[in-house]
């Protein structure tokens, strides 16, 4: 395999860590923006130039700094990394132009801070994206839990402190708590943390130790939101909708979905969870998860609630793919981390616009609302479509090959998890949908002329719906990546 | 002039003193700019010994060009090399951020605080380059007569911390004295390297192992290791902001450092190890010493106390990774003398912004700060979570090592200590961060547009600046974590220790 | 219990500077008044000096002083046996500059306590700390 050096990576990474001064000394909110703007296209930018190396099968690598004898500070790029960091950045614009407009809207305090702290997590996201191994994925990884924890309690009420405090509690208590004593057992046994295909250990260890191991490595990056580790979720959710549908859809819980990605295939490699049928261990939980995620949305009535637990959901449908163990099984849970992503993104963007329109947060006030927003509840709609997984939009792919991967994996539970599941996510999503437009008068609760959101709202989410659907046609490029990634 | 750079080092501050004292006769103004620059020749000739170390190797410098064992001399090796580098660049750094808080709190004391100032530092200095173990003890009174003076500036309740203070550090200093006098006994030395050439053929007697814990305790007593810490807290928290920012980083610091030279020095890594079998307790002991700072932390209701009891619990990782008896635990404890310096000066300093301009660091003080003081809160943050241990803040590397250490020796209590303690830094910072972020909460709560922020009141740029230099090192010292242990801890240590 | 008595009889220095050094622990630890402590501070350092000096000592030697060191040719051997250590001695004037200036700085500080507390008592002086 080729390795390029380049220090694009690292690029990719400071380029919204530097632009923070600026952001927080410019006193002009459209100077502000214009930056945050011109950081997000450069990211996206730097980070697609590097895209025709990777799909060669090249490796792009820096390292920043030999911190510890084996383990360096270092960046590698590679087709999963890739994967992510496309659609962490790409959907960063979008973002960006959907945060102005609710800001704005809502004349929201603080709103530098919130730029100042969406660059810096980007930032971090990308790094989780770009790291060459567990030590620098950690770097990031709490690099990114203290900078979204301003955005999350943006607020500052009683009620963001509280949520705030237990989003810590989960993330960082894990994150210190478990990853790190993980992480560094795993070192002094191997005496390296380098994500390889092989895995790190050279399969003579002891199984008990193995299994501890994995269960810390996969639960302690709370992130992914895996039960019993996922109330922070629901919590977060006091955070401004750009930050829930950026953060909570996309950046902060892919990384820990990716996480766990990393570990199952980088520190562990497949061969050795394969032969000590560690997979499967994680497959039960992850689809515990799924189906108990799905069954609580169906009872939450706050909009973005209900949002959350289905992350909870999907996010687990990536763990489960990347743990069936089977390529197509991989192929699907990777791919799942860019079609989720503009799926839900959508979503978010839909029930913030509400928000900012209506002032409703719960979905028995939204019968009759389609009649009203027309053009956000159709995005809702293809929204939901990709997140349930039907054609014509992205989440159809991800599916299908999700369950072409518990066919070959031979593992038919799952297989009932996985439909099941989308039956559940049906029924969660297309009543708010039905309710929307199909209502006799007396029933809905909104005038017919039609007042959306303004227009910095309502433009990110067509693009990000127009996106899911174009992915339906045109997958490849991250089905190539994933295919990539797994190694042909 | 590089010849001469270990006699600088102490000279330089010492006749500073001298001046100084007169200077604040004549004119108070000269104090400052002749402790800036002494201190500037000391910090310069001790990175410059730093770099002659990592080219020629241990550097001997006889005083007066008297012999050793009968003249003093000054042994230099990567040691106490990187901790006088650390402890003078730590001095200067506050002695610049002192400026403003000194004319604050006393301005009519200004030459007597920084005659103290430096002659404490030349105490520091020469406990760290000194390779006589009875000048030793002389410095380390040196260092800690000034203290007590520094501390006891404050006015309030700092004359009483202080005396207390002189009670213990008293009798830390005097077992110490007594533990020489056995090993004087024993080996007719008092050169550091004289006596451990003779020693090894003493190891089983019972007076050299007298010896070795009448020191040990002393330099616990010194360093406040618990249970022998209860002078510590009020005595800190008590003293003037420019005076605690001084004293905090640096004194338990280099008493860890005199332990690590007992161990390995004076006593070969063989003897403080293998021969006597109390390696383990002492760990033990050093993970009560965590788990008690981090909970009496957690009882504070005061910015500056509670990262006192801080101390106590870093003091705990330092004398734990030490003793784990291996080359990692070793390398982890002595990265952590540098690391726990300079974070601890850069809360320190933080907190000195802070009572500068809110006149407190009671918790009710604190709210609405990020808004007030956002320059210097962003300097916390950094040094916070450098405490907490998060990379790439020097703070993670550290606990790195000392965690690994803990694995190697099948230690695993002190790896739940160091991760128990680390988590509790996380309550204990954000708890702070909550207080400075939420409150005073704004009337309507949901969107808060509506708030009347106080208005920015940062602190002086001279109290600025040192503070962000040294948040700048927390990071970059973590970056260079691996050039520092490869270049400078790995021959700090002897082969011995694996 | 012969041995016991041969062992503080031969060593009567080391049990003198013991009991001394306790004495003083004893008085910095129980003694409510904070000049008394100080004094207990005082009896503790010099116990350790006791125990130093007495250490040069050395049965039938005289003053370390050369007898015919000033105008002899200097051409005999010096035997150490014959003198007593004059090493630990003058360590012990560094150590009692030492004691001195602590001394020093402890009264100062006693007073500086006094002048605020109107007394020296630990106990009244933490009653009114609370007070506050």
């Amino acid at each position: 395999m080729e390795t390029i050096i380049s220090i694009k990576p690292l690029l990719a990474v400071l380029v919204s860590l530097l632009i923070t001064p600026i952001l927080a000394s410019s006193r002009a909110p459209n100077v502000r923006e214009a930056w945050t703007f011109v950081a997000a296209v450069a990211k996206v930018l730097i980070i697609a130039s590097m895209v025709p190396a990777v799909l060669k099968g090249a490796e792009i690598v820096y390292t920043v700094a030999q911190v510890v004898p084996g383990v360096a500070i270092k960046f590698r790029v590679d087709a999963l990394g890739m994967l992510f960091a496309l659609v962490s950045s790409s959907l960063w614009i979008v973002t960006s132009a959907y945060s102005i407009g609710y800001m704005r809207a809502l004349k929201e305090h603080s709103q530098t801070r919130y730029f100042v702290f969406f660059a810096l997590a980007l930032s971090a996201t990308v790094g989780v994206a770009f790291s060459a191994n567990l030590l620098t994925l950690y770097l990031f990884y709490e690099m990114l839990s203290f900078a979204t924890y301003p955005l999350v309690t943006h607020h500052q009420d009683p009620e963001a402190r509280r949520s705030g405090r237990k989003y810590l509690l989960y993330i960082v208590g894990t994150s210190i708590g478990i990853v790190l004593p993980a992480m560094l057992i795993c070192y002094n046994m191997t005496g390296t943390l380098e994500f390889s295909m092989q895995g790190i250990f050279a399969g003579t260890e002891p199984k008990a130790t193995m299994v501890v191991l994995l269960l810390m490595l996969v639960l302690g990056f709370a992130k992914a939101a895996i039960m019993p580790l996922h109330s922070w979720l629901p919590a977060a959710m006091v955070a401004p909708t750009p930050v829930s549908a950026l953060l909570h859809a996309v950046a902060v819980v892919k990384v820990g979905a990716f996480s766990v990605l990393r570990v199952l295939t980088g520190v562990f490699g497949i061969n050795l969870l394969t032969n000590l049928h560690l997979g499967t261990v994680v497959c039960y939980i992850a689809a515990f998860t799924v189906i108990t995620a799905s069954l609580i949305a169906l009872t939450q009535d706050g909009l973005k609630r209900r949002l959350a637990f289905s992350t909870i959901g999907q996010l687990s449908y990536i763990v489960l793919g990347v743990a069936l163990l089977s390529p197509k099984g991989m192929i699907g849970g990777m791919t799942h981390i860019a079609m989720h992503a503009f799926g839900k993104i959508t979503l978010f963007f839909c029930a913030g616009a509400i928000f900012v329109a209506t002032g409703k947060k719960n979905i028995s006030e939204m019968v009759g609302i389609g009649k009203r927003m027309p053009v956000t509840m159709i995005a809702f709609f293809i929204g939901s479509l990709s997140v349930i997984g039907l054609p014509p939009t992205g989440g159809f792919f991800s599916k299908w090959y999700l369950v072409l991967g518990t066919l070959q994996a031979d593992q038919m539970p799952m297989l009932l998890v996985l439909l099941g599941s989308s039956l559940l996510n049906a029924a969660y999503f297309l009543p708010v949908v039905y309710k929307a437009f199909f209502c006799t008068s007396e029933e809905s609760m909104f005038q017919n002329t039609i007042q959306e959101a303004p227009i910095w709202c309502v433009a990110p989410l067509v693009v990000t719906a127009v996106g899911s659907i174009v992915l339906f046609f045109y997958p490849t490029l991250f089905l190539n990546l994933a295919k990539l990634a797994i190694g042909g | 002039m590089s010849l001469q750079y270990p006699a600088l080092i102490v000279v330089v501050p010492l006749l500073s003193a001298l001046v100084i004292s007169i200077a604040g006769w004549v004119n108070k103004r000269w104090c400052f700019p002749i402790t800036v620059a002494a201190l500037a020749v000391a910090a310069y000739s001790s990175v410059g010994l730093l770099f002659r170390v990592l080219d020629e190797g241990v550097i001997v410098y006889k005083l007066g060009g008297w012999d050793p064992p009968m003249g003093i001399a000054y042994y230099v090796d990567h040691l106490n090399g990187l901790v006088l580098a650390v402890v003078s660049i730590v001095a200067l750094l506050n002695a610049i951020a002192s400026k403003k808080s000194i004319e604050q709190e006393f301005p009519e004391k200004i030459g007597p605080f920084y005659t103290l100032y430096v002659l404490m530092v030349t105490g520091l200095l020469g406990i760290v380059v000194t390779g006589d173990a009875f000048n030793l003890y002389v410095l380390l009174e040196i260092a800690a007569l000034t203290g007590y003076g520094l501390i006891a500036m404050g006015g309030g309740r700092g004359p009483l911390s202080a005396l207390n203070y002189l009670y213990m550090g008293t009798i830390g200093a005097c077992f110490y004295l007594l533990g020489v006098g056995y090993l004087y006994i024993m080996t007719g030395s008092l050169n550091m390297v004289d006596i451990a050439g003779i020693l090894p053929d003493l190891y089983q007697s019972k007076a050299v192992m007298a010896a070795f814990i009448i020191c040990m305790v002393g330099v616990w007593i010194k360093m406040a290791f618990f249970p022998l810490h209860a002078w510590l807290p009020n005595a800190y928290t008590h003293a003037p902001s420019a005076s605690s920012s001084l004293i905090a980083p640096l004194v338990t610091k280099v008493m860890i450092y005199v332990m690590i030279r007992l161990i390995l020095t004076i006593f070969t890594p063989e003897f403080s190890f293998n021969i006597l079998a109390v390696s383990k307790p002492i760990v033990w002991l050093s993970v009560i010493a965590i788990f008690m700072g981090a909970i009496l932390a957690l009882k504070e209701r005061n910015l500056k106390k509670m990262l006192t009891y801080i101390i106590i619990a870093e003091v705990g990782y330092m004398v734990g990774g030490a003793w784990l008896g291996n080359r990692v635990g070793m390398t982890g404890a002595i990265l952590h003398i540098a690391n726990d310096a300079l974070m601890t000066l850069c809360v320190f300093l933080a907190v000195g912004n802070i009572v500068y301009k809110v006149k407190g660091a009671e918790f009710e003080d604190l709210q609405g700060l990020f808004r007030k003081m956002p320059f210097t809160m962003g300097a916390f943050i950094i040094g916070a979570i450098s405490m907490i241990g998060v990379p790439p803040t020097c703070g993670f590397f550290s606990k790195w090592y000392l965690i690994s250490g803990a694995i190697q020796a099948g230690h695993y209590g002190f790896m739940v200590a160091l991760l128990f303690s680390s988590l509790v830094n996380v309550v204990l910072f954000f708890r702070v961060f909550e207080i400075c972020f939420y409150e005073p909460f704004s009337d309507h709560h949901g969107h808060g547009h509506d708030r009347h922020p106080e208005p920015m009141d940062e602190a002086p740029v001279t109290m600025l600046v040192p503070l962000f230099i040294v948040a700048a090192i927390l990071v970059l010292v973590g970056l260079y974590t691996g050039d520092i242990v490869n270049h400078i801890i790995e021959f700090a240590i002897p082969k011995g220790l694996v | 219990m012969a041995d016991l008595i041969s062992i503080i009889v031969a060593k009567y220095n080391y049990w003198i500077y013991i009991t001394l050094m306790m004495i003083g622990l004893y008085a910095m630890i129980a003694k409510n008044n904070l000049v008394k402590k100080i004094v207990g501070m005082n009896i503790f350092q010099t116990a350790i000096i006791l125990f130093y000096v007495s250490i040069g000592v050395k049965k039938g030697a005289t003053i370390p002083i050369l007898e015919h060191g000033h105008g002899g040719h200097g051409h005999h051997v010096v035997h150490a046996a014959d003198y007593v250590n004059p090493l630990p001695h003058v360590l012990m004037l560094t150590a009692i500059v030492v004691g001195v200036a602590t001394l020093g700085v402890a009264l100062a500080l006693a007073i500086r306590v006094y002048n605020q507390y109107n007394t020296l008592e630990e106990d009244e002086i933490l009653a009114q700390i609370r007070e506050e």
